[in-house]
């Protein structure tokens, strides 16, 4: 999977979290959980969205490098294998 | 029109989902009524076969005005599993009068309150709609991808009266402080064999699995109020009344501003995994408006968790009727000396608001003792 479809894949799973919010304008270095007013219900259900989505692992271990828009897509471009 | 809360005075009904002659079991959801809340789903508090309507959708009626008429179960006695939905059964004509419908319909179409919300405001009909949602349900996400082919940036959904829910808001809270002598007591509750053992836990789970930190503390909750029973329950004009079982109001923020605190019922008897799927759940229908009645009714105590945001203490407002509210903070690393000696160890603050007519300092203190015990031992939870 290429990098631009995971920022949009995302980008989509961080909307239906956030609805009323522009998740396509985040800045990518903001922190997520704040920008965002993320829970950690909401965090848990991204990680799962995520994780069903695009068929990978994501331990809990790893939630730090989920921190911003540009470490996540980082982080779920490696778990792919891209 | 049942009470959602002290401060609801009227509701209005929506919509019926059954229609006379329905057999009914404790726990169906049988219509929707909006509130300040957002709409409502009210669940059936006895078994039965609705006779008639009372009242018609559309109308706002105050707390209390009976909606429906249910005559005596001439089925299964109180063995039915509330929670099991019923199927639709043909009406008996036997036991049914004749039905009172106003107009001739169909059998309403299922659908959840948020789709319905949705449909009504961008003026689609559920009929027109394919659900996707259980038992063929039209689910908020078809209305929605009907109206995108129309639009394509449709507008941000406004599911619940965030004005309304101010003022719901505001009336509890300003009768809490005005009637109930509030004493507040806080401890520092050792987190780390709690928090050691979820990682451990969640580490051989996938995400859908996984537990929150909250399941534990509600649990810890649950298990210290079975010995502390004059902090679960209602002060009402006959005194301090027990709850019939603990149901913990669980404090859920709303996107956008407001708070419901819904009940996990029973939660001294869920294990951890299944007082986390009804937390998923409860959250999720708290945030789309779609909790039903009994949940918002039945609370005997609040726990409200402010640790994600950051804040170390709470302190606590009752909701009224209720006598208590156990609070949360952030989980953090602090300095803990143990056997006369400094070690970093993650800490958090409990902390308890209590009804000074229903209990005293003694007993609270005690309280609060028993859920950090609870938190000492998180494999038992």
């Amino acid at each position: 999977m290429k990098r631009d479809e995971i920022t949009a894949a995302l980008i989509e799973e961080l909307g239906k979290i956030a609805p009323e919010s522009d998740a396509g304008r985040l800045d990518p270095d903001a922190d997520l959980r704040e920008e965002l007013d993320i829970d950690s219900m909401d965090f848990l259900n991204l990680v799962t969205a995520l994780s069903d989505r695009l068929s990978i692992e994501i331990p809990e271990i790893d939630y730090p490098s989920l921190a911003t828009l540009a470490h996540a897509t980082d982080y779920l471009a490696q778990r792919c294998g891209g | 029109m049942p009470s959602l809360g002290a401060d609801m005075e009227a509701g209005t009904l929506v919509e019926w989902l059954k229609r006379p002659g329905d057999r009914v079991k404790r726990g169906d959801v049988v219509a929707v009524v909006e509130t300040q809340k957002g709409a409502i789903e009210v669940d059936i508090f006895e078994d039965g076969v609705i006779e008639r309507w009372l009242v018609e959708p559309g109308t706002t009626v105050p707390v209390g005005t009976p909606l429906a008429l249910i005559g005596g179960s001439p089925v299964t006695p109180k063995t039915a599993e509330p929670l099991l939905a019923a199927a639709p059964e043909p009406a008996a004509p036997a036991v049914a009068p004749p039905p009172i419908v106003p107009k001739p319909v169909g059998r309403p179409r299922r659908a959840s309150p948020a789709a319905r919300r949705l449909a009504a405001e961008r003026g689609i009909a559920l009929d027109t709609l394919i659900g996707s949602g259980p038992g063929s349900a039209v689910v908020y996400a078809d209305v929605e991808r009907a109206t995108t082919a129309v639009s394509p940036r449709p507008p941000v959904p406004k599911r619940l009266d965030f004005a309304e829910m101010r003022r719901a808001i505001a009336a509890a809270m300003a009768r809490s402080k005005r009637e109930i002598p509030h004493y507040y007591l806080s401890t520092t509750v050792n987190l780390t064999r709690s928090l050691t053992w979820l990682e451990t836990t969640n580490a051989n789970r996938p995400p859908a699995g996984r537990l929150l930190l909250a399941a534990l503390l509600l649990k810890a909750v649950g298990h210290a109020l079975v010995d502390a029973p004059e902090f679960n329950g209602f002060f009402t004009g006959d005194g301090f009344q027990p709850g019939a079982g603990i149901h913990i109001g669980t404090a859920i923020a709303i996107r956008g501003g407001g708070l419901v605190a819904p009940a996990i019922h029973d939660a001294d008897k869920l294990s951890l995994d299944e007082l986390m799927a009804q937390l998923r759940d409860l959250v999720a229908r708290a945030r789309s408006g779609a909790l039903r009645s009994s949940e918002l009714s039945d609370p005997t105590i609040t726990v409200t968790n402010l640790g994600g945001r950051g804040v170390e203490t709470v302190f606590g407002v009752i909701y009224p009727p209720q006598v208590a509210l156990v609070g949360f903070g952030m989980p953090v690393e602090r300095p803990w000396a143990i056997g006369g000696e400094i070690a970093a160890r993650r800490v958090l603050m409990a902390t308890l608001a209590a009804d000074h007519r229903a209990s005293d300092g003694h007993r609270g203190a005690l309280f609060l003792a028993d859920i950090d015990r609870h938190l000492q031992s998180p494999e038992k939870l």
